[in-house]
């Protein structure tokens, strides 16, 4: 067990170092940092002053050796302006170039500084995080039990009217996308085209105090997509293990069918849904970026649209960084969760 | 009030006197169908059968005849679709049918309890043994989890299951085979049911492990004294457990009676070629071929008017055994003997077989394959972080034989013993670790197929054992048969190879019409001559048939071996013949090479192997094989304990652990050293310790009773 999560974080680390360089490459392009240059000193200046400030800037090294910097392994980039004073990556205006560190990057703890907040991306990233983890707690709290029952309930009987009419619903749910059923939702219980006024179409109010009327219209759209989807897949499984032999044998010992549906089909029933579950706190991230900037909910999804809208190039690295981790981590979690309940699993 | 109340004991003691005395089950005239979108489907017709308390009731046909059906409605477990359209089942007197979903479940699993094909599709692998079997008295009794417990471990030590607290505590997939099936047993008798009905309960088994669960099964039967019910295909399993015997045909009942009454003298035309169309001893494939029944079995909506097997019937009459349902006629003589057919009184039963055609014995030709000192092993646990001692799988040890050309060479193990591999060795799916394996003097061991040219691929071929899974289910039959004539390069052109796919179907005695028929539309037996024909294609000199008939139905059996026989004798092919069956075996091959744990550790002539002495594995293996024949008597030999697994094998004897001849061998001899190959007649070789003298001692396991 313990080789194998030893195995799986060097996988991931090895994950993660490619995905971030495919992130670095792809936000440093050079159009990028041209922008960059000219909306910091203008619009109008020449080729060759976009390059003398991208000189000046850190930017003229090589793509990898600019990435090593923004990691942490190679010393940060040094200039000396024409008043002989020494500046660079890792030195704070007004430090002294002798005590300043020589690293410094993401493994040193500084993911940079952002330019659309005027503030260190850290900052900014654990703001918007902990206002996401707020809004996913909820989602999946919303999401996970109401998507097993659902599954569940279509399942242990498979052909039922229950099962029909959960099944549609499950469909029509994992059809509509965020976009669509948020927009709705906002129309139906918000607007007076409809006039159920009953909840707020914003959730700005939401980051510093959640109630049933600023939250309830995000939470259910994000959950309401992954529902449907999750809710098929539970609902597949359980099918499948009613049909199974060891449920004929429970079933001719004379269990009652809630003890076969709870005792004996639910647990090996959960197997494949488990994974889909986890699986989706990634791609929910995804949902979370459309009902946040529909919402006007200022969290992680939020942040990763105002930085890749206003090419800050930093913040949005540190928001990719997070994701990959979170991605990973999910994934390591569901590896490992599955041996629980699968004991014909073992991990070597 | 006294008085009334004495009475009143009275009347039911008398009534508990009446219930001992009937039957425990009975079923009378049952019929059940299966309802689809189009049609009713009858599956099982006026069925009737009764069982007597303990007494074992077999209940034996093909598959699809409805002998499962009949289980489960017992159980009325018959799913959304089936339903009991005629007729009662009762159970102790009472109507199953009229009983409320809770009484049922009262019943199931503590008066009525079913052992399953499938131990491990059974058991649920989620939850341990130990739960599982707890649960039963948690229902029925409402015991404790204390009692529950105690309760459960006594009966895995009934169902003699060594360390039964470890075994409470495993999950189902940490079990053997055996081991898992003995739980689904352990957990039928937790609440010591009346009646067990056995659906096939040996059939996923290895023949010596079949042997320790029939023998359990019996034994516990007698100490709790319940009845069984006991379904089963195999006629010879059916004589050594049951006191009754039922024969099915196509959801009827055609024959019943006392096991030795329907045994000696069957009186329906069905048994009677089900019985022609098996290998008992004294068979031969030379001097009394086997008969199959000619035709297929009918499916449920295409039976014909009458007698349900008057097609196939060799007795048949037109315009009488098709003109009205038959009824069960008694047979005279017999205790409640019954057969359903309307010329039970004037065919002539005791008639012999008409013999087919005598067949020249085939002299073998030269050598044409050689192993020498073939060994395979495998490194298993090895991990690219692990670094601990890799361990080594010995899947064959030092094979050492030849076979000749047009020779049947039988190879006969458990499954484990390494026999499988040693075909993908052959076959060239594997290389071989060390030693020589010489086809038509080419030395093949290391060249793996792909390396090997289309010559020597098309002389080596396989039958596999499930032609269910062989075929491509989306190309036709001629497309596949024409494929593998194209691997082997054999034809100049499409239109000459189609020729060629056509004869070919000829040769496995399949229509023309076939080759543009689909996988799914054929039926077992049908798609094994296809599996046949394209391993025939091109023209193979040995052909490695890896249990090609244990997945079909008996009746199938002796035509698809008859086949193999056939196309044998006219292209003088080698058959390697991988079996576990050893009454096929006896009946087919020239001589029969015995594995265990991937030694050989018996070769010689059937002759040789089947008579003493034997190598004390063979001599188990003989013993475990159930025959259908009153007339034979065989010693009982029960092996303990399981095959070691191979990647950790005993020192010394493979079979050490397991002989009960080890005390005849001085000086452990048998647990230090690996016993050389003894050559004991010409061409017999037994790899034993045993000293001569005891070796002469043995009696032979299976006896033809003097009659």
């Amino acid at each position: 067990m313990l080789l194998f999560l030893v195995k799986r974080l060097v996988t991931m680390l090895v994950t993660a170092i490619c995905l971030t360089i495919v992130v670095f490459a792809l936000t440093n392009l050079p159009p990028n940092l041209e922008k960059i240059a000219k909306s910091e000193i203008g619009t109008r200046i020449s080729d060759a002053e976009v390059t003398s400030w991208l000189d000046k800037n850190g930017f003229g090294a090589p793509l990898l050796v600019r990435y090593g910097e923004w990691l942490g392994l190679l010393p940060g980039w040094t200039r000396t302006d024409e008043n002989g004073v020494v500046y660079g990556r890792c030195i704070r205006e007004g430090e002294d170039p002798a005590t300043a560190p020589i690293r410094c990057g993401v493994l040193q703890g500084e993911w940079g500084y952002s330019r659309v907040f005027r503030q260190e991306v850290a900052d900014v990233i654990a703001r918007g995080l902990g206002l996401t983890g707020k809004l996913m707690f909820w989602v999946l709290l919303v999401m996970v039990p109401g998507a097993l029952l659902t599954g569940v309930l279509a399942g242990m009987r498979e052909g039922s009217r229950t099962d029909r009419a959960l099944s549609t619903a499950s469909i029509v749910a994992t059809a509509t996308p965020e976009y669509v059923s948020g927009v709705v939702f906002i129309a139906v219980f918000t607007s007076s085209a409809v006039g159920l006024k009953w909840f707020n179409g914003s959730a700005t109010s939401a980051m510093d105090d959640a109630t049933l009327v600023n939250f309830t219209l995000p939470v259910l759209t994000v959950a309401l997509y992954a529902m449907g989807y999750v809710a098929r897949m539970t609902r597949a499984s359980m099918a499948e293990v009613m049909t199974a032999q060891y449920i004929r044998t429970a079933r001719l010992k004379g269990v009652s069918f809630p003890k076969i549906v709870l005792r004996h089909a639910l647990r090996n029933a959960l197997i494949a849904p488990f994974t889909v579950i986890m699986l989706q706190i990634p791609w929910l991230l995804n949902g979370v970026v459309i009902v946040e900037t529909l919402f006007n909910y200022k969290g992680f999804g939020w942040t990763l649209v105002q930085a890749a809208g206003n090419n800050d190039i930093d913040l949005l690295l540190g928001v990719s960084v997070v994701s990959v981790i979170v991605v990973l981590l999910t994934q390591l979690i569901s590896d490992v969760g599955y041996v629980f309940l699968n004991p014909r699993i073992r991990l070597a | 009030m006294n008085a009334s109340h004495g009475l009143g004991t009275m009347e039911s003691a008398a009534a508990l006197l009446e219930m001992e005395r009937g039957p425990i089950l009975e079923i009378d005239d049952l019929s059940i169908s299966f309802f689809t979108r189009t049609r009713e489907i009858p599956a099982v017709m006026s069925f009737s059968c009764s069982v007597m308390p303990g007494e074992a009731v077999g209940l034996v046909g093909e598959s699809g005849c409805g002998k499962s059906t009949v289980a489960l409605g017992v159980m009325q477990d018959l799913g959304v679709n089936g339903r009991v359209v005629g007729g009662s089942i009762r159970f102790k007197g009472r109507d199953l049918a009229r009983m409320t979903p809770a009484e049922l479940r009262q019943i199931r699993g503590s008066e009525i309890a079913m052992i399953y094909q499938e131990p491990m599709a059974s058991l649920n692998p989620a939850l341990t043994i130990g739960r599982q079997l707890m649960e039963v008295p948690m229902i029925h009794q409402g015991a404790s989890s204390a009692e529950a417990r105690a309760r459960a471990l006594e009966v895995v030590g009934d169902v003699k299951l060594p360390d039964p607290e470890r075994i409470l505590r495993s999950y189902p997939h940490q079990l053997s085979g055996g081991q898992q099936q003995r739980i689904v047993i352990a957990m039928a008798l937790m609440s010591r049911p009346s009646l067990l009905i056995l659906d096939e309960p040996t059939t996923a088994l290895d023949v010596t492990v079949e042997a320790a669960v029939v023998e359990l099964v019996k034994e516990l039967g007698r100490k709790y004294g319940t009845s069984m019910l006991f379904i089963s295909h195999n006629l010879g399993l059916v004589l050594e457990t049951c006191d009754r015997i039922c024969v099915m045909y196509s959801g009827e009942a055609v024959e019943r009676g006392r096991v030795g009454d329907v045994f000696d003298q069957m009186r329906h035309p069905y048994t009677q070629a089900l019985f022609r169309s098996i290998p008992l001893p004294g068979a031969d494939k030379n001097l009394r071929p086997l008969k199959s029944i000619p035709g297929n079995f009918p499916l449920p909506h295409e039976r014909p008017p009458g007698c349900n097997f008057g097609p196939r019937c060799s007795y048949f009459q037109q315009g009488r055994c098709d003109a009205q349902d038959v009824p069960m006629f008694p047979v005279d003589g017999g205790d409640r003997h019954e057969s359903r057919c309307l010329r039970v009184r004037e065919i002539d039963w005791s008639a012999p077989d008409t013999i087919a055609s005598e067949q020249e014995k085939l002299a073998p030709g030269p050598v044409v394959l050689r192993l020498e000192d073939l060994k395979k092993y495998y490194e298993a646990g090895s991990s690219a972080f692990g670094g601990k001692a890799r361990r080594v799988v010995k899947a064959n040890e030092t094979l050492s034989f030849e076979a000749r050309e047009g020779e049947t060479l039988a190879i006969v193990g458990e499954s484990g013993c390494g026999k499988s591999t040693f075909a993908k060795v052959l076959m060239g799916l594997e290389t071989a670790t060390s030693g020589r394996i010489t086809l038509f003097n080419q030395d093949i061991q290391s060249t793996p197929i792909q390396a090997r040219d289309p010559g020597t691929v098309s002389k080596v071929q396989m039958v596999f054992q499930n032609p269910f899974d062989t075929l491509n289910p989306s190309m036709t039959v001629g497309r596949q048969i024409t494929r593998a004539l194209e691997v082997f390069r054999m034809g100049r052109s499409g239109h000459e190879r189609r020729e060629m796919m056509l004869r070919l179907l000829d040769v496995v005695k399949l229509p023309r019409a076939f080759a543009d028929r689909m996988p799914r539309q054929l039926s077992g037996g049908q798609k094994q001559r296809v599996g046949i024909a394209r391993a025939f294609a091109g023209s193979a000199k040995v052909v490695i048939a890896d249990e090609p008939v244990s997945a079909l139905d008996v009746s199938v059996q002796a035509a698809v071996t008859e086949l193999l026989m056939e196309i044998q004798r006219k292209e003088r092919t080698t058959l390697l013949f991988i079996s576990h069956d050893l009454s096929i075996v006896r009946y087919l091959s020239d001589r029969v090479l015995v594995m265990y744990l991937g030694h050989v550790v018996e070769i010689g002539t059937t002759d040789q192997v089947f008579a003493p002495p034997y190598h004390p594995y063979t001599e188990a293996l003989l013993s475990a094989v159930p025959i259908a024949d009153t007339k034979v008597e065989k010693t009982h030999i029960v092996l303990e304990g399981e095959i070691p697994s191979a990647m950790n094998p005993p020192p010394g004897c493979p079979f050490q652990t397991r002989c009960r001849w080890k005390s005849a061998v001085p000086g452990g001899l048998c647990e230090r050293q690996v016993p050389p190959m003894r050559t004991l007649a010409p061409g017999h070789q037994i790899k034993c310790h045993l000293p001569e003298e005891e070796l002469q001692r043995m009696q032979p396991v299976i006896r033809l009773a003097a009659t």
